[in-house]
């Protein structure tokens, strides 16, 4: 099992969440997670940034805006 | 065309699309109906302004109508107006310039080094510690933290589930540069995040 240092760990961080690394590396940042709490702590964290993201419903459509685009598209398609 | 035959239309984007094509505004309104939240959000997320996100909403799908005989097809609506929505925003910072904004172009620290400053763990499921919409807020005011270039890039490939080429393409960046903007953004994210949600 090769080793790697946290800052090595960490600069393969999105790789690893996106599932892009080979099976040895991904076994040796996870062998790595399983030791480090710190390392550990941040992949975790970043996981739940993403999902939190995922998950959320943010910047909902307003009802005005909503209605002024529906209006500014009828009236182009009136114009055809 | 009837509301009856309107839904049976709603279930078939690519009837939707042809009908919209030869006239039928009700179709063209049902495309509208499925996609109008998500356009918006894709503006709020990438020009972080309520004003610049209704236009980015207007003109992508007043662009869409206009452009419709011209859509040929070989990708799916939705894929084809978030093209359009994507261009809107980017033009919509680019007129931006003069203001304080890190112009998408000259994101920071993009080649330097990544350095996490905070390891500490978060408090267990913020999403049942905190308020809905205290939690909305912080997710808001996070995002719009980054510089755009972060933001956007994070907002396409976690967000919308963009695929990395698919991303560079949008934005004429190389795969590494999305990779290398997705790295720094997901990372800045997390510890903007982590000023609130750490355990304390």
């Amino acid at each position: 099992m090769t080793f790697v240092k946290c800052r090595n760990a960490v600069n393969e961080l999105s790789n690893y969440l996106d599932g892009e690394l080979d099976e040895e590396l991904k076994m040796t940042i996870q062998a790595h997670l399983g030791k480090c709490h710190h390392c550990h702590a941040v992949f975790d964290t970043t996981r739940k940034t993403i999902d939190l993201y995922c998950d959320g419903k943010l910047f909902p459509l307003p009802e005005d805006v909503r209605a002024r685009l529906h209006e500014a598209l009828r009236r182009r398609a009136q114009r055809v | 065309m009837s509301d009856s035959q309107a839904a049976t239309l709603a279930g078939d984007e690519s009837v939707l699309v042809s009908e919209a094509k030869a006239g039928n505004y009700a179709a063209f309104e049902e495309l509208v109906n499925r996609y109008e939240k998500k356009i918006y959000r894709l503006g709020m997320n990438i020009t972080g302004s309520p004003e610049d996100a209704e236009d980015v909403l207007q003109d992508t799908f007043l662009k869409a109508f206009e452009h419709l005989p011209e859509f040929r097809e070989d990708s799916r609506f939705y894929t084809w107006i978030v093209r359009i929505a994507v261009n809107e925003a980017l033009m919509k910072l680019r007129k931006r310039r003069s203001s304080k904004e890190v112009p998408f172009e000259e994101t920071e620290d993009q080649d330097g080094e990544v350095l996490v400053r905070d390891y500490a763990d978060w408090k267990p499921n913020p999403e049942q510690s905190l308020a809905r919409e205290e939690l909305e807020q912080i997710l808001r005011n996070a995002i719009q933290s980054l510089p755009p270039g972060f933001r956007t890039v994070f907002y396409l490939r976690d967000v919308e589930g963009l695929s990395t080429e698919e991303t560079a393409q949008l934005l004429n960046l190389s795969i590494g540069a999305v990779k290398a903007r997705l790295f720094r953004g997901r990372l800045r994210l997390r510890e903007e995040l982590s000023k609130v949600l750490k355990r304390g």
